[in-house]
């Protein structure tokens, strides 16, 4: 019998929501790394029981963890005696850029140079578990080959021409989301705030950036080739070649890989927003939150609404049902929407309140699978068969 | 025997109690008893001190016999308490963020 398993990453530990296929009743396991601010977890589409997550601390660092039972079970890869190489290789944590790491535009429009801070986003690879990506901050792509034992970076994306002009958004300059075609691994989609987004097509050693019909008011040329600030990007598994984007402001779209965009915003009552996702089995389908404004992190009017173009994109309908109607100032962040591929579609998402709410039914109604989490950082469903 | 407390986070990543102990053979530095909780506990390389440079973490404070000796050269010989095991090494997390 399938089953669901939701996993949660939040400002102070990780939480595993487990259901049958039924998405009724849900048990709630954690808080793993109980403190720890957990980015992401994600599971390995090859063995679903092998999980990669992100760890992190502004004291103590980086830590990577991963299981291999489902989440039961966790370990720092390479960390054990046996596993180490020598004195500075097989260590789970150690994201060293490659070469000189050089600099890139700070807040102030000053150069400043790379320094690594963190994992924000973590990508298994679609054929081989023990292979997976890594976004971080300041934005770069790693990848390791060994199930996260070691890791190297993807370094003609950070030495990118255009790098000195990338800038940090307000959360940081993340290397947030990762896409791989699933028709052509060798061609992945990433997005950083605030530079853009970049397409490689040769595994990740060469990278194009993919900005053009982008137009951000806030920065000098709204028309730039980079430094516009790319909140979120999903696709459908079976149309690689259309891409949908959350941007600061605008909802964007594209059907020819990144080559050109277009605003889909519509009828939305705020285009601002953070996570965009595509429902399951209907490619033109697609969800996202709106929020007010860049200055007020909450949705308009104090009403929790998630949004649904089944056109991919212009024409929205809100759905509001079991979603809080008044006096809700959360927000959802970038990260913390995903889908589920049972029929009908589950759809869920994460706010900074604590709330994991969810839909068996393709967004039609909605209810909180659990509640008063820590803030919510990251959502990412597993449908289990 | 040395006595090593180490801050929440990190007990719960080397799955430690309050307190562990290093057994040092060369002069007792903070060198010393973090090259060997290191070899110990390898989870904590790159949470106390950074990789390769192997300099302090910003956040991370080192106390002992009720000083901080954070600044002090890690180089240099720690207190007679600290290495007959009367008194703990503190390693901490610095009071920031709220």
């Amino acid at each position: 019998m399938s089953g669901i398993r939701v996993l949660v990453g939040t400002r102070k530990g990780a939480f595993i929501l487990t259901s049958d296929a039924k998405r009724k009743d849900w048990k709630v396991d954690g808080p793993h790394f109980a403190g720890w601010e957990i980015y992401h977890m994600k599971g390995s589409p090859v063995d679903p029981d092998r999980i990669y997550a992100s760890q992190t601390s502004a004291w103590f660092g980086q830590i990577i963890q991963r299981s291999s039972d489902g989440g039961k079970k966790w370990e720092t890869p390479g960390s054990s005696p046996d596993g180490l190489k020598g004195p500075d290789k097989g260590e789970s944590n150690m994201f060293v850029y490659d070469g000189i790491p050089g600099t890139h535009m700070w807040y102030d429009g000053t150069q400043h140079p790379w320094e690594f801070k963190r994992v924000w986003h973590l990508e298994p690879a679609l054929g081989n578990a023990d292979h997976v990506y890594a976004g971080v901050e300041d934005a770069a792509l790693f990848e390791s080959k060994d199930g996260g034992k070691s890791w190297n970076e993807l370094s003609g994306l950070r030495q990118h021409d255009t790098g000195p002009k990338w800038q940090p958004g307000a959360g940081g300059m993340c290397l947030h989301t990762i896409l791989i075609d699933p028709k052509n691994p060798k061609r992945i989609f990433i997005g950083i705030s605030a530079a853009g987004a970049f397409r490689t097509d040769d595994g990740g050693k060469t990278w194009k950036p993919i900005n053009h019909g982008l137009h951000s008011q806030y920065i000098p040329d709204p028309h730039a080739e980079v430094g516009h600030c790319v909140h979120r990007i999903a696709m459908h598994p079976t149309k690689p070649n259309t891409l949908f984007m959350q941007k600061h402001w605008d909802v964007m779209r594209s059907d020819d890989g990144g080559d050109f965009w277009r605003e889909v915003s519509g009828n939305l009552p705020s285009d601002f927003g953070f996570p965009i996702d595509v429902h399951a089995h209907e490619p033109e389908t697609i969800y996202v939150v709106p929020i007010k404004s860049d200055s007020e992190h909450y949705p308009p009017d104090g009403k929790l609404r998630v949004y649904r173009s089944r056109s991919g994109g212009n024409e929205w309908e809100e759905l509001t049902k079991g979603l809080p109607q008044k006096d809700c100032y959360v927000n959802v962040l970038r990260d913390a929407m995903s889908v589920d591929s049972l029929d009908p579609c589950g759809i869920y998402f994460g706010t900074t309140g604590g709330q994991v709410y969810a839909s068996r039914d393709s967004g039609d109604s909605w209810e909180p699978i659990v509640r008063d989490l820590p803030a919510v950082l990251s959502v990412e469903v597993q449908t289990l068969r | 025997m040395i006595r090593v407390v180490l801050p929440h986070h990190l007990r719960t990543l080397a799955k430690v109690g309050d307190e562990v102990h290093v057994d040092l053979n060369g002069s007792p530095t903070v060198k010393a008893i973090l090259d060997e909780l290191e070899t110990k506990f390898p989870m904590l390389r790159g949470t106390i001190r950074e990789h390769n440079t192997l300099k302090r973490r910003p956040l991370v404070r080192f106390f002992a016999c009720g000083e901080d000796i954070s600044h002090e050269s890690s180089d240099a010989p720690l207190p007679d308490a600290i290495v007959k095991g009367d008194e703990p090494f503190f390693i901490m997390g610095a009071i920031a963020g709220g």
